[in-house]
Protein backbone atom coordinates (compact mmCIF):
# COMPACT_ATOMS: atom_id res chain seq x y z
CA UNK A 1 0.00 0.00 0.00
CA UNK A 2 1.31 3.69 -0.48
CA UNK A 3 1.81 5.76 2.59
CA UNK A 4 2.25 9.36 2.34
CA UNK A 5 4.81 10.73 5.05
CA UNK A 6 4.67 14.64 6.11
CA UNK A 7 7.16 16.63 7.40
CA UNK A 8 9.19 16.16 4.85
CA UNK A 9 6.64 15.08 2.26
CA UNK A 10 7.34 12.20 0.42
CA UNK A 11 5.89 7.77 -0.64
CA UNK A 12 6.83 4.61 0.59
CA UNK A 13 5.43 1.55 -0.24
CA UNK A 14 4.35 -0.85 2.73
CA UNK A 15 2.87 -4.20 2.70
CA UNK A 16 -0.83 -4.08 3.81
CA UNK A 17 -2.41 -6.52 6.42
CA UNK A 18 -1.59 -4.82 9.59
CA UNK A 19 -3.29 -2.32 11.78
CA UNK A 20 -2.92 1.50 12.45
CA UNK A 21 -1.24 0.89 15.28
CA UNK A 22 1.18 -1.50 13.78
CA UNK A 23 2.12 0.34 11.04
CA UNK A 24 2.96 3.64 13.36
CA UNK A 25 5.03 1.10 15.39
CA UNK A 26 6.72 -0.18 12.38
CA UNK A 27 7.53 3.50 11.34
CA UNK A 28 8.70 4.53 14.52
CA UNK A 29 5.79 6.92 14.34
CA UNK A 30 4.22 7.96 17.96
CA UNK A 31 0.40 7.08 17.83
CA UNK A 32 -0.29 10.37 19.91
CA UNK A 33 1.48 12.45 17.51
CA UNK A 34 -0.34 11.33 14.35
CA UNK A 35 -3.64 10.41 13.14
CA UNK A 36 -3.96 7.90 9.65
CA UNK A 37 -6.23 8.62 6.96
CA UNK A 38 -6.83 6.16 4.98
CA UNK A 39 -8.36 6.30 1.40
CA UNK A 40 -9.58 9.68 2.46
CA UNK A 41 -10.97 8.96 5.91
CA UNK A 42 -10.02 8.86 9.16
CA UNK A 43 -9.73 5.96 10.53
CA UNK A 44 -8.69 4.36 14.45
CA UNK A 45 -5.57 2.63 15.31
CA UNK A 46 -7.03 -1.11 15.84
CA UNK A 47 -8.17 -0.66 11.79
CA UNK A 48 -6.63 -3.12 9.61
CA UNK A 49 -4.87 -1.49 6.29
CA UNK A 50 -4.98 -4.17 3.15
CA UNK A 51 -2.30 -3.76 0.02
CA UNK A 52 -4.68 -1.73 -1.66
CA UNK A 53 -5.25 1.03 0.28
CA UNK A 54 -3.73 4.54 0.08
CA UNK A 55 -2.79 5.88 3.27
CA UNK A 56 -1.43 9.18 4.69
CA UNK A 57 -0.16 9.32 8.28
CA UNK A 58 -0.49 12.86 9.17
CA UNK A 59 1.71 14.81 11.80
CA UNK A 60 -0.14 16.59 14.23
CA UNK A 61 2.31 18.10 16.58
CA UNK A 62 2.92 21.65 16.09
CA UNK A 63 6.33 23.57 16.92
CA UNK A 64 4.71 26.85 17.77
CA UNK A 65 3.54 28.28 21.03
CA UNK B 1 -24.49 2.12 21.53
CA UNK B 2 -23.38 4.22 18.32
CA UNK B 3 -22.88 2.04 15.49
CA UNK B 4 -21.61 4.24 13.24
CA UNK B 5 -17.98 3.58 12.06
CA UNK B 6 -14.90 4.85 14.51
CA UNK B 7 -12.79 7.17 13.06
CA UNK B 8 -10.48 7.72 15.98
CA UNK B 9 -9.43 6.12 19.29
CA UNK B 10 -8.52 8.00 22.16
CA UNK B 11 -7.10 6.26 24.55
CA UNK B 12 -6.96 9.05 26.73
CA UNK B 13 -11.17 9.01 27.32
CA UNK B 14 -10.74 4.72 26.83
CA UNK B 15 -13.29 5.17 23.71
CA UNK B 16 -13.31 4.90 20.28
CA UNK B 17 -15.59 7.89 18.22
CA UNK B 18 -17.21 8.18 15.50
CA UNK B 19 -17.07 11.65 13.84
CA UNK B 20 -20.12 12.32 15.11
CA UNK B 21 -19.46 11.42 18.55
CA UNK B 22 -15.76 13.34 17.84
CA UNK B 23 -17.46 16.61 17.50
CA UNK B 24 -19.66 16.55 20.47
CA UNK B 25 -16.71 15.40 22.44
CA UNK B 26 -14.72 18.72 21.28
CA UNK B 27 -17.69 20.73 21.58
CA UNK B 28 -18.14 19.63 25.01
CA UNK B 29 -14.48 20.08 26.08
CA UNK B 30 -14.26 23.87 24.45
CA UNK B 31 -17.64 24.67 26.02
CA UNK B 32 -16.52 23.59 29.67
CA UNK B 33 -13.35 25.14 29.00
CA UNK B 34 -15.12 28.69 28.08
CA UNK B 35 -17.43 28.03 31.25
CA UNK B 36 -14.91 27.25 34.03
CA UNK B 37 -12.45 29.70 33.19
CA UNK B 38 -15.30 32.46 31.85
CA UNK B 39 -13.40 33.05 28.68
CA UNK B 40 -16.20 35.29 27.36
CA UNK B 41 -19.97 35.93 27.08
CA UNK B 42 -22.23 34.88 23.87
CA UNK B 43 -22.58 38.76 23.08
CA UNK B 44 -18.99 39.48 23.42
CA UNK B 45 -16.88 40.29 20.07
CA UNK B 46 -14.15 37.57 19.51
CA UNK B 47 -10.80 38.36 17.59
CA UNK B 48 -9.09 34.69 16.51
CA UNK B 49 -5.64 34.98 15.97
CA UNK B 50 -5.39 32.85 12.66
CA UNK B 51 -2.50 31.36 11.19
CA UNK B 52 -3.56 28.81 8.77
CA UNK B 53 -3.01 25.64 10.88
CA UNK B 54 -5.52 23.09 12.26
CA UNK B 55 -5.66 24.78 16.11
CA UNK B 56 -6.38 28.10 15.03
CA UNK B 57 -9.02 27.09 12.51
CA UNK B 58 -10.82 24.24 14.66
CA UNK B 59 -11.04 26.75 17.44
CA UNK B 60 -12.31 29.60 14.81
CA UNK B 61 -14.87 26.47 13.34
CA UNK B 62 -15.69 25.96 17.05
CA UNK B 63 -16.79 28.95 17.80
CA UNK B 64 -18.57 29.69 15.11
CA UNK B 65 -20.47 26.92 15.36
CA UNK B 66 -21.63 27.64 18.92
CA UNK B 67 -22.56 30.58 17.69
CA UNK B 68 -19.76 33.11 18.75
CA UNK B 69 -19.27 35.98 16.82
CA UNK B 70 -15.87 35.68 15.68
CA UNK B 71 -13.66 37.49 13.40
CA UNK B 72 -10.06 36.12 12.13
CA UNK B 73 -6.58 38.21 11.74
CA UNK B 74 -4.05 36.71 10.15
CA UNK B 75 -0.31 38.14 10.22
CA UNK B 76 1.57 37.69 7.40
CA UNK B 77 5.13 37.18 8.76
CA UNK B 78 7.19 36.80 5.45
CA UNK B 79 9.01 32.92 6.24
CA UNK B 80 8.93 32.38 2.67
CA UNK B 81 6.52 29.34 0.94
CA UNK B 82 5.05 28.70 4.55
CA UNK B 83 3.83 32.05 4.75
CA UNK B 84 2.47 31.99 1.42
CA UNK B 85 0.65 28.37 1.94
CA UNK B 86 -0.86 29.51 5.33
CA UNK B 87 -2.23 32.27 4.55
CA UNK B 88 -4.06 30.49 1.72
CA UNK B 89 -5.13 28.59 4.40
CA UNK B 90 -6.74 30.94 6.33
CA UNK B 91 -8.24 32.79 3.26
CA UNK B 92 -9.83 29.93 2.02
CA UNK B 93 -11.48 28.89 5.13
CA UNK B 94 -12.47 32.19 5.89
CA UNK B 95 -14.01 32.91 2.18
CA UNK B 96 -15.68 29.30 2.15
CA UNK B 97 -17.74 30.47 5.27
CA UNK B 98 -18.20 34.28 4.61
CA UNK B 99 -16.09 35.07 7.76
CA UNK B 100 -14.58 38.10 8.26
CA UNK B 101 -10.69 37.60 7.83
CA UNK B 102 -8.58 40.88 8.38
CA UNK B 103 -4.39 40.42 6.98
CA UNK B 104 -1.70 42.08 8.01
CA UNK B 105 1.73 41.22 6.04
CA UNK B 106 4.95 42.67 8.27
CA UNK B 107 6.56 43.71 4.99
CA UNK B 108 3.98 45.74 3.19
CA UNK B 109 3.06 47.26 6.62
CA UNK B 110 6.14 47.37 8.51
CA UNK B 111 8.60 47.11 6.26
CA UNK B 112 10.53 43.73 7.59
CA UNK B 113 9.66 39.97 8.17
CA UNK B 114 10.62 37.50 10.64
CA UNK B 115 13.89 36.13 8.89
CA UNK B 116 14.92 39.45 8.56
CA UNK B 117 14.22 40.48 12.06
CA UNK B 118 16.15 37.90 13.25
CA UNK B 119 19.13 38.74 11.49
CA UNK B 120 18.81 42.35 12.34
CA UNK B 121 18.56 41.68 16.52
CA UNK B 122 20.86 38.68 16.70
CA UNK B 123 18.06 36.86 17.89
CA UNK B 124 16.32 33.33 17.29
CA UNK B 125 13.58 34.47 14.93
CA UNK B 126 10.71 32.62 17.37
CA UNK B 127 11.50 35.49 19.56
CA UNK B 128 10.84 38.06 16.33
CA UNK B 129 7.52 36.07 15.44
CA UNK B 130 6.28 35.98 18.96
CA UNK B 131 7.18 39.43 19.74
CA UNK B 132 5.43 40.84 16.42
CA UNK B 133 2.14 38.86 16.42
CA UNK B 134 1.23 39.29 20.65
CA UNK B 135 1.62 43.07 20.10
CA UNK B 136 -0.32 43.31 16.59
CA UNK B 137 -3.07 40.97 17.74
CA UNK B 138 -3.46 43.22 21.07
CA UNK B 139 -3.60 46.31 18.74
CA UNK B 140 -6.06 44.82 16.48
CA UNK B 141 -8.12 43.76 19.58
CA UNK B 142 -7.93 47.29 20.73
CA UNK B 143 -8.85 49.27 17.71
CA UNK B 144 -11.74 46.49 16.30
CA UNK B 145 -13.26 47.26 19.94
CA UNK B 146 -13.22 43.47 20.73
CA UNK B 147 -13.93 42.06 23.62
CA UNK B 148 -11.18 39.25 23.32
CA UNK B 149 -8.84 37.47 21.69
CA UNK B 150 -8.79 33.77 20.73
CA UNK B 151 -5.63 31.60 20.61
CA UNK B 152 -5.62 28.28 19.22
CA UNK B 153 -3.44 26.67 22.01
CA UNK B 154 -4.36 23.39 22.68
CA UNK B 155 -3.47 21.18 25.75
CA UNK B 156 -0.54 19.70 23.96
CA UNK B 157 0.39 23.03 23.95
CA UNK B 158 -0.10 23.75 27.43
CA UNK B 159 1.41 20.72 28.75
CA UNK B 160 4.31 21.36 26.93
CA UNK B 161 4.73 25.18 28.22
CA UNK B 162 4.07 23.97 31.70
CA UNK B 163 6.68 21.21 31.44
CA UNK B 164 9.65 23.90 30.52
CA UNK B 165 8.32 26.19 33.06
CA UNK B 166 9.03 24.05 35.75
CA UNK B 167 11.89 22.02 34.25
CA UNK B 168 13.41 25.73 34.76
CA UNK B 169 11.20 26.51 38.06
CA UNK B 170 9.92 29.92 36.40
CA UNK B 171 7.53 31.01 39.09
CA UNK B 172 6.62 34.40 37.47
CA UNK B 173 5.35 32.54 33.95
CA UNK B 174 4.31 29.90 35.90
CA UNK B 175 2.25 32.43 37.77
CA UNK B 176 1.13 34.08 34.20
CA UNK B 177 0.19 30.35 32.31
CA UNK B 178 -3.36 30.96 32.61
CA UNK B 179 -6.28 29.98 29.82
CA UNK B 180 -8.13 33.19 30.55
CA UNK B 181 -5.76 36.34 31.19
CA UNK B 182 -7.82 39.31 31.83
CA UNK B 183 -7.89 42.75 29.89
CA UNK B 184 -5.34 45.25 32.34
CA UNK B 185 -3.03 47.54 31.82
CA UNK B 186 -3.48 48.35 28.09
CA UNK B 187 -3.55 44.87 27.38
CA UNK B 188 -6.97 43.39 26.00
CA UNK B 189 -8.31 40.03 27.27
CA UNK B 190 -6.73 36.73 26.11
CA UNK B 191 -8.38 33.50 26.19
CA UNK B 192 -7.47 29.79 25.26
CA UNK B 193 -10.52 27.50 24.78
CA UNK B 194 -8.74 24.53 23.28
CA UNK B 195 -7.02 23.73 26.44
CA UNK B 196 -8.65 20.61 27.40
CA UNK B 197 -8.08 19.29 23.82
CA UNK B 198 -5.02 17.57 22.41
CA UNK B 199 -4.05 18.16 18.89
CA UNK B 200 -4.52 14.80 18.03
CA UNK B 201 -8.44 15.95 18.72
CA UNK B 202 -8.01 18.95 16.83
CA UNK B 203 -6.81 17.62 13.94
CA UNK B 204 -9.27 15.09 13.54
CA UNK B 205 -11.96 17.71 14.29
CA UNK B 206 -10.71 19.41 10.98
CA UNK B 207 -10.66 16.24 9.38
CA UNK B 208 -14.00 15.31 9.86
CA UNK B 209 -14.89 18.89 9.59
CA UNK B 210 -13.39 18.70 6.26
CA UNK B 211 -11.57 21.83 6.80
CA UNK B 212 -7.68 21.98 4.96
CA UNK B 213 -5.37 22.75 7.25
CA UNK B 214 -1.27 24.36 6.54
CA UNK B 215 0.31 20.27 8.12
CA UNK B 216 4.15 21.26 6.73
CA UNK B 217 5.51 22.66 9.89
CA UNK B 218 7.19 26.28 9.96
CA UNK B 219 10.90 25.71 8.75
CA UNK B 220 11.63 27.91 11.91
CA UNK B 221 10.21 26.05 14.58
CA UNK B 222 11.55 22.66 13.50
CA UNK B 223 13.98 20.87 16.30
CA UNK B 224 12.98 23.61 18.55
CA UNK B 225 12.64 22.81 22.22
CA UNK B 226 8.51 23.09 23.03
CA UNK B 227 9.32 20.04 20.45
CA UNK B 228 11.55 18.09 22.08
CA UNK B 229 9.10 18.76 25.49
CA UNK B 230 6.00 17.71 23.63
CA UNK B 231 7.84 14.38 22.12
CA UNK B 232 8.56 13.55 26.32
CA UNK B 233 4.54 14.31 27.42
CA UNK B 234 4.01 12.18 24.55
CA UNK B 235 6.43 9.38 25.77
CA UNK B 236 4.51 9.35 29.00
CA UNK B 237 1.19 9.87 27.80
CA UNK B 238 1.72 6.33 25.60
CA UNK B 239 2.12 4.47 29.07
CA UNK B 240 -0.55 6.36 30.93
CA UNK B 241 -2.75 7.96 28.61
CA UNK B 242 -4.56 11.08 30.63
CA UNK B 243 -1.13 12.04 31.95
CA UNK B 244 -1.13 15.53 30.02
CA UNK B 245 -4.58 16.52 30.60
CA UNK B 246 -4.09 15.88 34.72
CA UNK B 247 -0.45 17.33 34.42
CA UNK B 248 -2.14 20.63 33.12
CA UNK B 249 -5.49 20.59 34.71
CA UNK B 250 -3.82 19.78 37.98
CA UNK B 251 -1.93 22.61 37.57
CA UNK B 252 -4.46 24.88 36.55
CA UNK B 253 -6.97 23.66 40.01
CA UNK B 254 -4.54 23.14 42.39
CA UNK B 255 -1.13 24.73 41.80
CA UNK B 256 -2.65 28.53 40.17
CA UNK B 257 -4.45 29.40 43.47
CA UNK B 258 -1.27 29.27 45.43
CA UNK B 259 0.43 31.95 42.91
CA UNK B 260 -2.43 34.27 42.60
CA UNK B 261 -0.79 36.94 44.52
CA UNK B 262 2.58 36.17 42.17
CA UNK B 263 0.78 36.64 39.15
CA UNK B 264 -0.47 39.95 40.59
CA UNK B 265 3.09 41.16 41.62
CA UNK B 266 4.64 40.07 38.31
CA UNK B 267 3.28 42.94 35.73
CA UNK B 268 5.71 45.92 36.65
CA UNK B 269 5.41 49.31 36.31
CA UNK B 270 4.30 49.83 32.87
CA UNK B 271 3.66 53.27 31.09
CA UNK B 272 2.40 54.13 27.36
CA UNK B 273 5.48 53.78 24.79
CA UNK B 274 6.09 57.74 23.74
CA UNK B 275 6.22 56.07 19.92
CA UNK B 276 2.81 54.14 19.66
CA UNK B 277 1.06 54.46 22.68
CA UNK B 278 1.51 50.39 23.72
CA UNK B 279 2.23 49.20 27.73
CA UNK B 280 6.18 49.34 28.44
CA UNK B 281 8.37 49.15 30.88
CA UNK B 282 10.63 51.24 29.21
CA UNK B 283 10.64 54.92 26.89
CA UNK B 284 9.73 52.94 23.58
CA UNK B 285 8.52 49.45 23.27
CA UNK B 286 9.79 46.22 22.66
CA UNK B 287 7.97 46.14 19.35
CA UNK B 288 9.11 49.71 17.69
CA UNK B 289 12.51 48.82 18.63
CA UNK B 290 12.43 45.73 16.83
CA UNK B 291 10.65 47.68 13.88
CA UNK B 292 13.39 50.16 13.56
CA UNK B 293 16.04 47.57 13.63
CA UNK B 294 14.38 45.32 11.35
CA UNK B 295 13.36 47.79 8.81
CA UNK B 296 16.29 48.92 8.23
CA UNK B 297 18.45 45.81 7.76
CA UNK B 298 18.72 44.26 4.13
CA UNK B 299 16.06 41.55 3.55
CA UNK B 300 16.85 38.15 4.76
CA UNK B 301 15.91 34.87 2.91
CA UNK B 302 14.29 32.29 5.31
CA UNK B 303 16.57 29.75 3.92
CA UNK B 304 19.77 32.01 6.06
CA UNK B 305 18.04 31.32 9.71
CA UNK B 306 16.41 27.86 9.37
CA UNK B 307 18.38 26.10 11.99
CA UNK B 308 18.92 29.05 14.25
CA UNK B 309 17.10 26.95 17.36
CA UNK B 310 14.94 28.63 19.94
Amino acid sequence: MKVLLRNPRREIEVTGGRSVNRLLDDLGLGREAHLVICNGTLVPGDAVLTDDDEIEVRPVISGGT
Amino acid sequence: MCKAPAVIDLPRHNAHFCAEHLQQLCRRQVAKAIDDFEMFAPDDRILVAVSGGKDSLAVWDMLIDAGYRADGLYIGLGIGEYSTDSGAYARRFADERNLDLRVIDLREEYGYDVPTASRATGRVPCSACGLSKRRLFDQAALDGDYDVVVTGHNLDDEAAVLFGNTLRWDIDYLARQLPVLPAANGFPKKAKPLVRLTERETAAWCLVRGIDYVVEECPIAAGNRHLAYKESLNAIEATSPGSKASFYLGFLERMTPLLADRSAAAVGELHECERCGAPTTGEVCAFCRLVDKAAAHVPVPVELVVGRRR
